[in-house]
C-alpha cells in the first residue's frame, strides 16, 4: 500500500529536477529545506530523523537536491521527505514537506480492533512493516 | 515512479531545436557585452586577463548557441585557476566572472562565496568532510572562489586533513559540474607546486589565467581612482610624491600591487587629517578637507628605505 502523505501525496513520486523546482520555489520565499527520513511509516510519526541541519543560507536548491542523493545512498530503503520551514510566524512552521523516497516494498497497515467497557471498540492501525524493530523493517 | 518523469524531459526533448542563432543578438541580449565593457572601463590594466574573459566569454556564448542548435549536450568545463602576485585583483575578477557565468546561465544564482583553508579543513578527525560540504552546498548555484588554495595541501604532514578537503572538493567539481564553478587563486609558483602534487586538479581546471603585475603608472591610475571613490584628491606635488612613492614601494619587502597601494592612502589620509587637526585654526572648507598634500605623503617610511625591521643589516625591533 503506497503511503500518501505531506503535499503533492497523490501525485506520482518527483525526479531530481521536480525536486529541485520545488525546493528553489521554498528557497525563494524564504524558507529553511531540511531533509528527513524515517522507517515508521504510521501517519501520526510526525518526528523524523533529521540528515543534516536545514539549510538555512543555501540560495540555490542543488544543495537539497544533492542533501537528498546522500541521504538515499545511505538510506535507500526508507521513507525520505524533504520539509519547508518558514520562520515569519517567530516559529519554525513547516510549508511544505513531500516523499522524495520510499521502500521498494509497503506491507500497508492492518486495524486493529481493542475491546473496551460496554462492548464499545476502538479502533487503530499499525503498520506490518513495524512489526520488526527498527532498522530491520525494509529489506 | 521514475518514468512519469522521464516522459515528461522526452516531451520537452522533442520540441525541435532553432535552426540558426544570432550570435551579435545572443551578446547584446544576455548583458555580456555590458560586464566586458564594465571590466574594461573599472579594470586599470590587467590586459591578458581582459583578453583570456573576452575570450572565455565567447567560447561559452557559442556554446550556449551550439546547445540551441542542439550540438552539444554537456556542460563545458568551467573551473578556473588565477594565478598572480598579492594586489593583482584576481578576488574583484572572480566577483565579475560569477556575474559573467550568470548572465550567460551557467551559473543559476551568481552568487561569490569566497574561502580558504581554515572554511574547508576541520580541526579534528571527522570533522573535515561535513565542513567542507557545507561550504559545497553553500556555493551551488553560483561559484567558489578559493583564496591561497595551496595551503590546502601540506606535504610535511602526511596526517593532514587538507587531502580529505581535497578529495570531496575533486569529487564534487567532477559529478556536480552543472551546481557549481570553482576558481582557485594564489601565487604562481606555489600553484605550480600544488598541481603538480594534485595532478587530479589539474585536469579538472579548463582555464589557467595569469595576473600580470601593475605598472608604476597603472599603480597610480589605480590610487588616483582609490582616491576619487572617497572625494579625494592630489595637489600636482603630491601627485609626483606618489608617483616616487610607488617606485621607492615596489623595490621594498612585502610589496602587495594595489593592495599596497589602498594601504598608504589609507596612511595618508591619517596624516591628512593629523594636519588638519594641528595646523587648522580657522574653519575649514571642502577642498581642503579633500585634498592629500605631499607632506602627507612624504612623511612615508618608505622614503627612508621601510620599516626599520626589513632593512639589511639592523638589529630586530
Amino acid at each position: 500500500m503506497r503511503v500518501t502523505q505531506g503535499t503533492f501525496s497523490f501525485l506520482p513520486d518527483f525526479t531530481d529536477e521536480q525536486i529541485h523546482t520545488q525546493a528553489q520555489y521554498a528557497i525563494d520565499n524564504g524558507w529553511a529545506v531540511s531533509v528527513e527520513y524515517t522507517d515508521d511509516p504510521h501517519p501520526r510519526n510526525t518526528y523524523w530523523e533529521m540528515w543534516g541541519h536545514p539549510m538555512f543560507d543555501n540560495p540555490d536548491a542543488a544543495a537539497a537536491v544533492f542533501e537528498v542523493n546522500e541521504c538515499r545512498k545511505a538510506h535507500h530503503s526508507k521513507y525520505i521527505r524533504v520539509i519547508a520551514f518558514d520562520p515569519s510566524p517567530g516559529w519554525e512552521s513547516i510549508r511544505m514537506s513531500f516523499i522524495v523516497n520510499r521502500p521498494k516494498d509497503e506491507p500497508g497497515f492492518r486495524l486493529i480492533r481493542e475491546e473496551k467497557e460496554g462492548r464499545s471498540i476502538r479502533y487503530t492501525i499499525q503498520s506490518y512493516a513495524s512489526d520488526r524493530p527498527e532498522g530491520q523493517r525494509y529489506g | 515512479m521514475q518514468e512519469a518523469g522521464d516522459t515528461l524531459m522526452d516531451e520537452e526533448k522533442a520540441t525541435a531545436p532553432a535552426a540558426t542563432v544570432d550570435l551579435a543578438a545572443e551578446f547584446r541580449e544576455s548583458g555580456v557585452k555590458e560586464i566586458l565593457d564594465e571590466l574594461d572601463r573599472e579594470l586599470v590594466g590587467l590586459n591578458p586577463v581582459k583578453q583570456r574573459i573576452r575570450e572565455t566569454a565567447a567560447l561559452l556564448l557559442v556554446d550556449r548557441a551550439r546547445k540551441q542548435l542542439g550540438l552539444s549536450h554537456q556542460t563545458p568545463t568551467l573551473h578556473m585557476c588565477f594565478t598572480g602576485n598579492p594586489g593583482t585583483g584576481k578576488t574583484t575578477v572572480a566577483l565579475r566572472m560569477s556575474n559573467l557565468l550568470h548572465r550567460l546561465g551557467y551559473v543559476r544564482k551568481g552568487h561569490l562565496v569566497s574561502v580558504t583553508r581554515d572554511d574547508l579543513v576541520g580541526q579534528y578527525i571527522g570533522h573535515t568532510a561535513p565542513k567542507t560540504k557545507e561550504v559545497l552546498k553553500r556555493a551551488m548555484g553560483g561559484v567558489l572562489f578559493i583564496d591561497e588554495a595551496y595551503y590546502l595541501y601540506r606535504p610535511d604532514n602526511e596526517r593532514d586533513y587538507g587531502q580529505e578537503a581535497i578529495e570531496i572538493l575533486l569529487q564534487v567539481m567532477e559529478n556536480n559540474r552543472d551546481d557549481l564553478v570553482v576558481i582557485l587563486a594564489g601565487y604562481a609558483d606555489r600553484m605550480d607546486k600544488f598541481f603538480s602534487s594534485n595532478p587530479g586538479f589539474r585536469s579538472r581546471i579548463a582555464h589557467h589565467i595569469d595576473f600580470p603585475d601593475y605598472t608604476d603608472d597603472e599603480l597610480f591610475t589605480i590610487s588616483e581612482g582609490m582616491l576619487g571613490e572617497q572625494n579625494y584628491k592630489f595637489t600636482p606635488d603630491a601627485e609626483a610624491a606618489m608617483r616616487e612613492y610607488i617606485e621607492h614601494r615596489r623595490a621594498q619587502s612585502h610589496f602587495a600591487n594595489a593592495r599596497s597601494m589602498r594601504n598608504a592612502l589609507d596612511r595618508a589620509r591619517l596624516r591628512q587629517a593629523n594636519r588638519l587637526f594641528e595646523s587648522a585654526v580657522g574653519p575649514l572648507d571642502a577642498v581642503a578637507l579633500s585634498t592629500i598634500d605631499e607632506q602627507d605623503i612624504r612623511a612615508s617610511r618608505v622614503f627612508r628605505g621601510g620599516l626599520d625591521s626589513d632593512k639589511p643589516g639592523s638589529p630586530k625591533a
